[in-house]
């Protein structure tokens, strides 16, 4: 592997940790926003006690993200100041946005972590909604400098150089408005489903246990809320990039012939060479259906492209299935969920229920990773869609499969210790606080 | 003219990391060197003071990060190129500083571990960021024709380059100390400790401030050249004045001006280096003027700096008004 090689790895290694952490740091305050507004409205401890809990995995997670985060905001210069040079002063307006969002959830995260007893209760939970909000925004911010890349916009390049630069034009690209919405609503899907697995995962040993009770109840709302809504987004942005990136469509369907009334291709093995997909199950005209809503309309396959601009077929359709497939498990999920709750009125707490929330609270993550991985990969050879190749950004710097190995094994080292340290966390939500379970044996 | 208020805005960002985010690395400095008999109980203080505020002061060097690259984005990209070692040897100091405070909070079993690696992140970070800072005026690191001409070694490991590293170090300790003299304000003995740990590391600041200077003159032909023109003498006995202040308000048990006199000291410190430094960037290659981003983004950056002024000031006024009022009166 040559450097280049080791940057492009780096690069990911860096942000598929940060993603994680990303959208944990979206997700977690609102829920734990959520438990300490009933608290304060029911004045039930259990919202208190379930509110305390998620402050301190917030807390874990916050800091390592704040630190991947700075790492990232580093990397684009370190790897890529062909990049920068050029996009800093399109697309830096978003970071500094992003830069203020973040200040304010950092201020507002320590008002909140340490200030139980410094602030009123009122101003505790609002700095908690802060938190919340903010991390919102910083999220929306950071999206629309990617969604840039992947259509940009609000410049002119005239024989090498930009001229006419537009930052809020290139914020507002055309672009930003479905991956913000498609990356804001991951966050609540993927935070709420790994929470609700969490809980689910407790409740089967305990069913009455109040405190996972509650916990899995504001979780699952959060995850079933957004679910459907994510559906709609996800439909949303497959059409407007079979309009913006043609070819980043047909990779991700592995669709190489251009046609009317073109078949869905679900798994398979594409093969460049022959372009062909072996072994897939193919949908007849939903590939049509999905891109443009009708389903003999005529979708441009990857032959219309200069073989140099295609992205690498199978793993952006490999990842681009897996997403859709967590995403319609975790779907189905929510539907009985929803209908549980419509019947009886009370949690959705079936035994099988349970057992499914358990193995589904990775996917909304797997989906995450694998969706960025479609994005990403899919926007290659580029790294300004049609204007920059990755190739030409990279640093001259040799040697980078050095940073590339220490980071990883940082990450690797940081994501172990994190992983212990949340265990443990809920592993002491095991044994029930004596207030809110009221089965405690007396000795 | 729109470049220099986003210079002038980079440096404060620049000067308030040094006084915050700063003293939090000196604060881990301290808990690494924490020793005698009450060697728990000046971690556990250490952390109390910096819990709360570390992410926000944090923050400000990504706000230097980002207005860098969107306002000079040819800059930013010509430091990130040539200096990439120390770049990213500061970058691991910074994951491992901020994990490693998170996690021996909630590892109670590990917890000197994590306090060690806290502890040496905290010399790490700084010292590389002194040593960032020195290489820019070192005049070693040259740009042809938008590409860095001079490889990744050049600069940052001259004498001069490496005494700042070392000036950092010591400033962000001294720093550090006095802020908790005031943070340990109800356990005099505590107070006692951090005081002496203050006036040591003060007076430790004289030989390595003059090291700096006597690797100036060949380190950096240029910035000593700045240092000799009319606002330099003038400069020079303000900060030495604030510096004896803060020595003999230490002494006296002074800790409110003690801690006014740092703050003085620090900024004026910075503040020095911004005009020597002006109107380069890097050092002779890049100036605020030759690598500013077209004036429209500097418009909107500007705007925005003062929107997020708005938002910002007041917030972070609240947070040390809530975690600091009962230690500053």
């Amino acid at each position: 592997m040559g450097d280049f090689l080791f940057a492009r790895a780096q690069m990911a290694m860096s942000l598929a940790f940060h993603i994680v952490f990303a959208a944990v740091g979206i997700g977690l305050p609102l829920l734990m926003a959520i438990a300490e507004g009933l608290y304060l409205r029911t004045k039930q401890a259990v919202y208190l006690d379930l509110c305390k809990r998620w402050a301190k995995g917030t807390a874990i997670l916050f800091a390592v993200g704040a630190v991947s985060g700075t790492v990232l905001s580093f990397e684009l210069g370190l790897l890529w100041p062909g990049f920068m040079q050029h996009a800093g002063a399109i697309i830096g307006m978003p970071f500094s946005l992003e830069g203020f969002a973040f200040f304010t959830e950092a201020i507002f995260l320590g008002v909140y972590l340490y200030g139980w007893k410094r602030v009123s209760p009122l101003i505790h939970w609002l700095s908690g909604l802060i938190v919340a909000l903010s991390g919102i925004f910083s999220g929306i911010f950071v999206v629309t400098a990617n969604a840039w890349m992947n259509s940009p916009a609000g410049f002119k390049m005239v024989d090498g150089k930009i001229e006419d630069v537009d930052p809020i034009a290139a914020m507002l690209n055309p672009a930003s408005f479905h991956e913000v919405m498609h990356m804001t609503l991951a966050a609540f899907v993927a935070t709420g489903f790994m929470v609700a697995a969490v809980h689910a995962f407790f409740l089967l040993r305990d069913r009455g246990n109040t405190f996972h009770r509650a916990a899995l109840g504001i979780a699952l709302a959060v995850a079933c809320i957004s679910m459907p809504l994510q559906i709609l987004s996800g439909d949303l942005s497959a059409r407007a990039v079979a309009r913006l990136q043609p070819a980043k469509l047909a990779a991700m369907e592995a669709h190489y012939r251009t046609r009317t009334g073109a078949p869905l291709v679900i798994g398979g093995i594409p093969r460049d060479q022959t372009m062909t997909t072996a072994y897939a199950i193919e949908i007849p005209r939903g590939l049509s259906f999905l891109a443009t809503h009708n389903p003999n309309a005529s979708v441009a396959g990857l032959e219309e492209f200069h073989r140099d601009q295609w992205p690498n077929v199978r793993l952006v359709h490999w990842s681009f299935d897996l997403m859709v497939g967590s995403g319609m498990v975790m779907l189905a999920l929510t539907l009985c969920a929803a209908v549980l709750w419509l019947k009886y009125r009370v949690l959705p707490d079936k035994r099988w229920l349970l057992h499914g929330l358990v193995g589904a609270g990775p996917l909304g993550f797997l989906a995450i990773e694998t969706g960025w991985m479609v994005t990403e990969l899919g926007r290659q050879p580029w790294i300004i869609y049609g204007v920059m190749r990755t190739r030409e950004a990279v640093t001259p710097m040799p040697g980078l499969v050095a940073p590339f190995l220490i980071f990883t094994a940082v990450y690797f080292f940081l994501a172990t210790v994190v992983v212990f340290l949340l265990r443990q966390q809920f592993l002491e939500t095991q044994n029930p606080v004596p207030a809110q379970s009221g089965e405690v044996a007396h000795a | 003219m729109l470049e220099l208020i986003v210079a002038f805005f980079i440096l404060a960002s620049l000067i308030v990391y040094a006084l915050m985010g700063g003293a939090d690395f000196g604060g881990g400095i301290w808990n690494l060197l924490a020793f005698g008999p009450r060697a728990k109980r000046q971690r556990e203080a250490i952390a109390d003071a910096i819990g709360p505020i570390w992410e926000a002061n944090h923050v400000w060097l990504i706000l230097v990060i980002v207005l860098l690259f969107t306002g000079f984005p040819s800059a930013f990209g010509t430091m990130m190129t040539a200096l990439n070692i120390p770049i990213t040897v500061m970058l691991l100091g910074i994951v491992l500083r901020g994990s490693a405070f998170i996690f021996r909070k909630y590892d109670v079993e590990k917890e000197r571990h994590w306090s060690a690696v806290f502890g040496m992140a905290s010399f790490l970070t700084p010292f590389f960021q002194g040593v960032i800072l020195g290489a820019l005026a070192t005049g070693q690191i040259r740009v042809e024709q938008g590409r860095v001409a001079t490889g990744f070694m050049a600069g940052w490991l001259t004498p001069f380059a490496l005494s700042c590293g070392v000036f950092a170090l010591g400033l962000f300790a001294f720093l550090a100390a006095t802020y908790l003299t005031l943070d340990t304000r109800d356990e005099p003995d505590l107070q006692e400790d951090f005081r002496r740990r203050s006036l040591w590391s003060g007076l430790a600041l004289a030989p390595i401030a003059l090291a700096v200077f006597l690797t100036s003159r060949r380190g950096t032909p240029a910035m000593y050249h700045e240092l000799t023109r009319w606002w330099a003498p003038l400069l020079l006995v303000w900060t030495s004045l604030f510096a004896g202040t803060a020595l003999i308000a230490l002494w006296f048990r002074r800790f409110v001006v003690a801690w006014l006199a740092a703050i003085g000291q620090v900024a004026l410190i910075l503040v020095g280096w911004g005009l020597a430094q002006y109107p380069n960037l890097i050092t002779p290659d890049v100036t605020v003027t030759n690598s500013a981003a077209p004036e429209f983004t500097l418009r909107l950056l500007v705007i925005a700096l003062g929107f997020g002024a708005i938002l910002l000031l007041p917030s972070l006024a609240y947070l040390f008004y809530v975690f600091k009022r009962s230690e500053r009166g």
